[in-house]
């Protein structure tokens, strides 16, 4: 299923606000883990479950280097979508 | 997930509603409430977040919450699971404060002690470990010897480690079992490797069970969860690997509930009485309208044999000492015949201990079953199938657990089980003393057992058999084996419903249906035998032209004891002759001999009868009954009293 990147981003900040509990969230592909309140490692696997879930993708053991901030993990799930 | 549990139609909406209530205690009631229902990993984490904000500020103990301290040390990444144990334990009455030890530490926090540890003051203590942190490396070609060492060694120092709970911290310790997490490398026969990681780690599994066992330690049992929800499994490698969590996050509210379950039952919050429906939950169909003739109930149909099956269950938890009790919208009467006289029935009157039947809404009748057994609300469990009764009671009266109900009663146990309201964490001479009589006649059983002759064994089986003419409870039973027994079936004369009701009819004619039981349970209806007069014979002579049973119950002696009936029935209506009729089916080999072993004679057949087939006659006057070992009631008049009874009934 292909999706635009504004949807993909549309998708994440949902995700992200229903991570962290909140709806005041912007996401930029510059934004990382510091920029975000209560991001921390046990939040960012919830984000990666929450993300497959809402994506229906799966992210593997190779794919955890390259989700450095939004862009990248943005980038991620665009190829995942395309495969 | 929670698949006992009501599920939420919009939980994003009922959070936020809940969220909005303004009175401490009125919103944690709201969140409570929510807790209660089926729920995924995120919407648990957010009620942890209101929940553990509330309790924070003191809201427990105003909501009836026993309060505990759980310090969960781990051997692998236990963080994420605990927003589901708070919520499920809060959901369960117990208001749980939680620590997590450093990853790893384990040992050293147990046996050195630990400042952090020892500030929260745990009184639970959980250790979740797996294999590869407990045992010592063993090389794969160990000979069971050595693996046997390893496993031992492992066990030791967990014991260990549960004293160091008990000593230095004055806590419970929990135990959690191994996780299937080592591949096999031979595979069925892995056995065949001691040294294996996956045999090492069944090894060390079983030894630790004992272990706990011994030592007074609950377990948190991982083999209770099911291996996926889906295609989310319960231990997800890339979850393992990526950040060393054995349980998959997604799958953390199964996890929190089973710690839940335990630290209820440690808080003394599990229940104590299963209060069950009648119709459509114990049996199917309505016995009001169908009649006792028309529940399906036991052997006939597979829904008879699932409501008998979820019988069999219930009377498990009664005789592990689960109280039982019966709310049924229902005439008493008209209820309490099933239990007194429904042949099929596992659950009778005596194993009820409070029994309502009545047109009063359920929740006041749950209401007076806690109150005439002096039991609180909270100790209710309440099983109906009906949906909108379950939502009553739910509404009425919270305390009570209702489990949601697949719509199969096949499901029904597996359902009740999974949703852990009977944990317990130590049996109690309570327990066995409400389970003595049936311990005694378990007893009984297995002393008889040992017997080793044959006849001794036949006698200590305690069989009793019970011969009547087919009623309208057999006929279903009776019909399946006329036209599905094979080997022991002397004619195999197929018969339609239609036929068999016509045979039941014809005068001078008599049609048994034979039902066996014995110490070790009933087996139902397991034999059918139809006797006539037959115009090719005399007057005064029945043609049996029907004998089957069923293979489960051969080399008893029920034909022996059956030939006894018939031998009766016939000198009450002076019938002189019993003339056997035996027709190969290439399939029933097994009887050729069957009416020689029972002293019958061999004679010709006669005009009339057919010719593919030999036959045998016993003089009804001079015979003697074979010897049997079964104890045997029969009325050959009457066909069941139930359908007597039942007539009334309809």
């Amino acid at each position: 299923m292909m999706m635009t990147q504004q949807q993909i981003y549309a998708g994440l900040t949902q995700v992200m606000c229903d991570v962290f509990d909140t709806d005041d969230i912007t996401l930029t592909p510059a934004t990382t883990a510091r920029d975000v309140a209560g991001w921390d490692s046990q939040a960012h696997i919830l984000l990666i479950v929450a993300a497959e879930q809402h994506f229906g993708v799966r992210f593997g053991t190779a794919d955890f280097e390259s989700m450095r901030n939004v862009g990248e993990f943005a980038a991620l799930i665009d190829a995942k979508l395309k495969n | 997930m929670l698949v006992w549990c009501p599920p939420l139609s919009d939980p994003a909406g009922a959070l936020r509603a809940a969220r909005a209530i303004e009175k401490p205690e009125r919103r944690l009631s709201a969140l409570l409430t929510l807790a209660r229902h089926d729920r995924d990993a995120l919407c648990t984490h957010k009620l942890d977040t209101s929940i553990s904000a509330l309790m924070a500020g003191g809201a427990s103990a105003a909501a009836g919450l026993a309060a505990r301290r759980l310090a969960v040390l781990g051997s692998h990444s236990v963080e994420h699971l605990l927003p589901a144990i708070r919520v499920g334990a809060a959901a369960r009455g117990v208001a749980a404060a939680t620590h997590v030890g450093g990853y790893g530490q384990f040992r050293q926090e147990l046996l050195i002690g630990d400042t952090a540890l020892a500030a929260f003051a745990p009184d639970t203590i959980l250790l979740a470990t797996d294999a590869a942190a407990l045992l010592p490396a063993v090389p794969l070609n160990s000979t069971q010897e050595v693996a046997d060492a390893a496993v031992a060694s492992a066990t030791e120092s967990l014991i260990r480690l549960w004293h160091a709970a008990r000593s230095r911290y004055g806590a419970m310790p929990l135990q959690q079992t191994l996780a299937r997490q080592a591949t096999a490398l031979i595979g069925c026969n892995e056995h065949l490797l001691p040294g294996s990681p996956a045999t090492l780690a069944a090894e060390l599994d079983r030894s630790i069970r004992r272990a706990a066992a011994r030592e007074g330690v609950p377990l948190i049992d991982l083999s209770r969860l099911p291996e996926a929800i889906g295609s989310n499994l319960l231990i997800d490698p890339v979850r393992w690997h990526q950040a060393k969590q054995l349980i998959n996050p997604v799958l953390a509210p199964l996890f929190g509930e089973l710690v839940a379950q335990v630290l209820a039952a440690q808080s003394g919050k599990s229940r104590k009485c299963l209060v069950l429906d009648c119709d459509h939950t114990l049996w199917g169909g309505v016995v009001g309208d169908d009649g006792l003739a028309g529940l399906r109930l036991g052997q006939g149909s597979p829904e008879g044999e699932a409501f008998a099956a979820f019988q069999r269950y219930v009377a498990g938890l009664a005789r592990r000492g689960i109280i039982l009790a019966v709310c049924s919208k229902n005439d008493e009467t008209v209820a309490r015949s099933v239990f007194d006289l429904h042949p099929e029935m596992v659950l009778r009157s005596p194993d009820i201990a409070c029994f309502v039947a009545n047109w009063q809404d359920k929740a006041s009748n749950l209401r007076s079953i806690a109150a005439t057994l002096n039991i609180g609300v909270d100790s209710l469990v309440f099983v109906d199938d009906n949906p909108v009764e379950r939502a009553i009671v739910r509404r009425e009266l919270p305390e009570v657990a209702v489990p949601e109900l697949p719509g199969d009663v096949c499901g029904y146990p597996e359902r009740i089980a999974a949703a852990g309201w009977f944990e317990t964490v130590q049996l109690t001479g309570d327990d066995f003393a409400r389970a003595t009589s049936y311990a005694a006649n378990a007893h009984r059983a297995l002393a008889s057992a040992q017997a080793t002759d044959v006849d001794g064994f036949l006698s200590s089986l305690d069989m009793v058999m019970d011969a009547r003419p087919i009623g309208a409870l057999d006929r279903a039973r009776a019909v399946q084996l006329i036209n599905k027994s094979n080997q022991f079936n002397l004619t195999t004369l197929r018969r339609t419903p239609e036929e068999l009701q016509e045979v039941l009819a014809t005068p001078g004619a008599l049609a048994l249906a034979v039902r066996l039981r014995d110490a070790f349970g009933d087996s139902g209806l397991v034999s059918v035998v139809i006797a006539r007069p037959d115009a090719a014979l005399p007057a005064d002579a029945w043609l049996i032209d029907t004998w089957l049973m069923s293979c489960r119950v051969l080399g008893r002696g029920v034909e022996r004891a059956v030939l006894g009936v018939l031998l009766e029935a016939a000198k009450k209506r002076n019938v002189s002759m019993l003339t056997g009729m035996f027709r190969p089916s290439g399939r029933n080999h097994m009887v050729e001999q069957h009416y020689a072993s029972l002293g019958f004679t061999a004679c010709a057949g006669g005009d009339g009868l057919p010719e593919d087939a030999t036959y045998w006659r016993l003089a009804v006057a001079g015979a003697v009954p074979p010897p049997h070992h079964i104890k045997v009631h029969h009325d050959d008049d009457a066909a069941a009293d139930l359908c007597r009874l039942d007539a009334g009934h309809v």
